[in-house]
């Protein structure tokens, strides 16, 4: 039986889409890869739980 | 009479034009000279301005106020992301030649040169600053003056081959994740990282405005101090720079290390290096009496997160030419940028969470320390075009792991002096990382450091 299509892939095409950028295939591997690393970065992020009054570094002053 | 200053720092430059030992236009036609001749080597020049440099220098010959002037005469270069008046600002990149050339000098541009340094052109780097290495596809590598075959390190890494080379005594990068103290290392000199927000941004091309610094490479601190002096104040233009009036440091060197306290980072900063990069902080470490071990925590963590929001600041800058000129990109930077396009905000948000709660994490250890020593790198320069490293027997990718040490650092925009450490066949540095404000503090110890004969900028074969 084929493995499971690998929802990313179908993430990337449609992100694609959205923001209207160019994907030829021959990109969609390194592409793939570079999101793998940066969601696996920002998993090491989410799993430290804060407050929910934490507040981001940037504040805005007016 | 002609003296060489090929090798001669920016304070001796300086003192000798203000004393009229020598001119500046003859200190100028020989970095000239240097440039012309070593260039072609070290590919760390993208542009000369030969002209507007003599021009320069003679009106210096000519001012009645050198004496005035802390940097009389110095030659210096900066990374290609500076505004210079005339030329096309094209930040590593084959896009930006089709934009009109700067209508005005950057400010610290301005700043050095009203302080009477002389700029000579502008410097070789990665691709809109995406990059550790210092190799560029449009441009080609620039080079590591100890082995040509080396990394000069990035993103400024014309900057550290211009300076380790012997080209220019003073240059300017940014470090966005590591981008001047990586070069740094690889290349055996000087680097300052300052205080986020310290140094105006204003006028050059920007890469991720929560993270970009701005700074000053040299061969020794106190030509780091006096470059940073020169550079400081506010500036309506950068809304990140402070309005803090401008702290000198040059007069404070003389202080040493007296008083300061000074550990180790150990934990995340032990892991991951390699031999000679503990060794060089170790040297440091005994130099400077520092025995106690300290951990920084979830630097993990916020490398993690520096990853993430340079990833989609990055991509929201670019979000443009990635739709209209996606093959004109490098292409490794193009497919990061792409990536970092669909990275969720939600996960972006978090991750500036993270920040703020990281900072008050980091803060309090300066109430028991002044300063912390860690890694600039993990390694010394690898050869162009190595794509891994071997370490304790297991094979890791070495762009991504060379600003592991770095990127914790410049997350919470805390100042580093980069020290470069003599070692043989290739130099490595340490950072001397010390609390938001208090450049003062790394810079003294790294003049104390070299003082004591621990931190040299070592000259290689090529610029004897």
């Amino acid at each position: 039986m084929a493995a499971s299509p690998d929802p990313l892939d179908a993430f990337i095409v449609a992100a694609a889409a959205a923001l209207g950028l160019p994907l030829e295939d021959s990109w969609k591997p390194a592409v793939k890869t570079n999101l793998q690393v940066t969601l696996a970065h920002a998993a090491v992020v989410e799993e430290f739980r804060l407050p929910d009054d934490a507040e981001p570094a940037p504040v805005f002053r007016a | 009479m002609a003296r060489d200053t090929g090798w001669s720092t920016a304070a001796e430059i300086a003192e000798g034009v203000s004393s009229g030992a020598l001119s500046a236009a003859s200190v100028i036609d020989a970095a000239l000279a240097r440039i012309e001749a070593l260039n072609p080597k070290l590919n760390a020049f993208t542009a000369v301005r030969a002209d507007r440099a003599r021009a320069r220098a003679r009106a210096i010959d000519a001012a009645g106020d050198r004496r005035q002037m802390p940097l009389a005469g110095v030659p210096f270069a900066v990374k290609n992301l500076f505004d210079i008046d005339g030329v096309v600002t094209v930040a590593g990149s084959k896009i930006n030649r089709s934009h009109p050339p700067a209508a005005r000098d950057a400010p610290l541009i301005a700043r050095l040169e009203a302080a009477g340094a002389v700029l000579v052109g502008a410097l070789n780097m990665g691709e809109y600053a995406y990059d550790f290495t210092g190799e560029n596809v449009h441009e080609g590598p620039s080079r590591n003056p100890h082995d040509l075959n080396r990394m000069s390190g990035g993103s400024s890494g014309g900057s550290g081959s211009a300076v380790g080379g012997g080209l220019v005594p003073l240059a300017l990068g940014s470090d966005t994740n590591g981008s001047i103290r990586v070069p740094s290392s690889f290349c055996g000199i000087f680097g300052l990282k300052p205080t986020y927000g310290r140094l105006t941004r204003a006028g050059t091309f920007p890469f991720v405005a929560s993270l970009d610094h701005l700074g000053p490479f040299a061969r020794s601190a106190r030509d780091l101090a006096l470059s940073y002096d020169a550079m400081q104040g506010p500036d309506a233009a950068d809304p990140a720079c402070t309005d803090r009036a401008p702290e000198p440091v040059t007069p404070l060197l003389g202080r040493g290390q007296d008083g300061l306290r000074v550990a180790v980072a150990g934990g995340y900063f032990r892991k991951g290096a390699f031999p000679e990069a503990l060794e060089a902080v170790a040297g440091v470490a005994r130099a400077l009496n520092a025995s106690d071990e300290i951990d920084i925590p979830e630097a993990a963590r916020a490398r993690a997160a520096a990853y993430v929001i340079t990833a989609t600041e990055g991509a929201a800058l670019h979000l443009d030419r990635l739709r209209s000129q996606a093959r004109d990109f490098d292409p490794a930077v193009r497919d990061r940028l792409i990536a970092g396009a669909m990275v969720p905000a939600a996960l972006v948000a978090k991750a500036q969470i993270f920040r703020r709660w990281y900072r008050t994490q980091v803060l309090p250890l300066f109430d028991r320390y002044d300063a912390i020593l860690a890694p600039a790198t993990p390694c010394t320069a690898p050869e162009i075009g190595q794509q891994t490293f071997v370490l304790d027997g297991v094979e890791m990718p070495v762009r991504p792991n060379v600003g592991i040490y770095t990127q914790p650092i410049s997350f919470v925009g805390l100042p580093v002096a980069a020290v470069p450490v003599p070692l043989t066949p290739l130099p490595v540095a340490v950072q001397v990382i010390a609390a938001p404000w208090r450049e003062d503090v790394a810079l003294r110890i790294a003049h104390a450091l070299e003082q004591m004969g621990v931190a040299a900028a070592p000259r290689p074969a090529l610029a004897a």
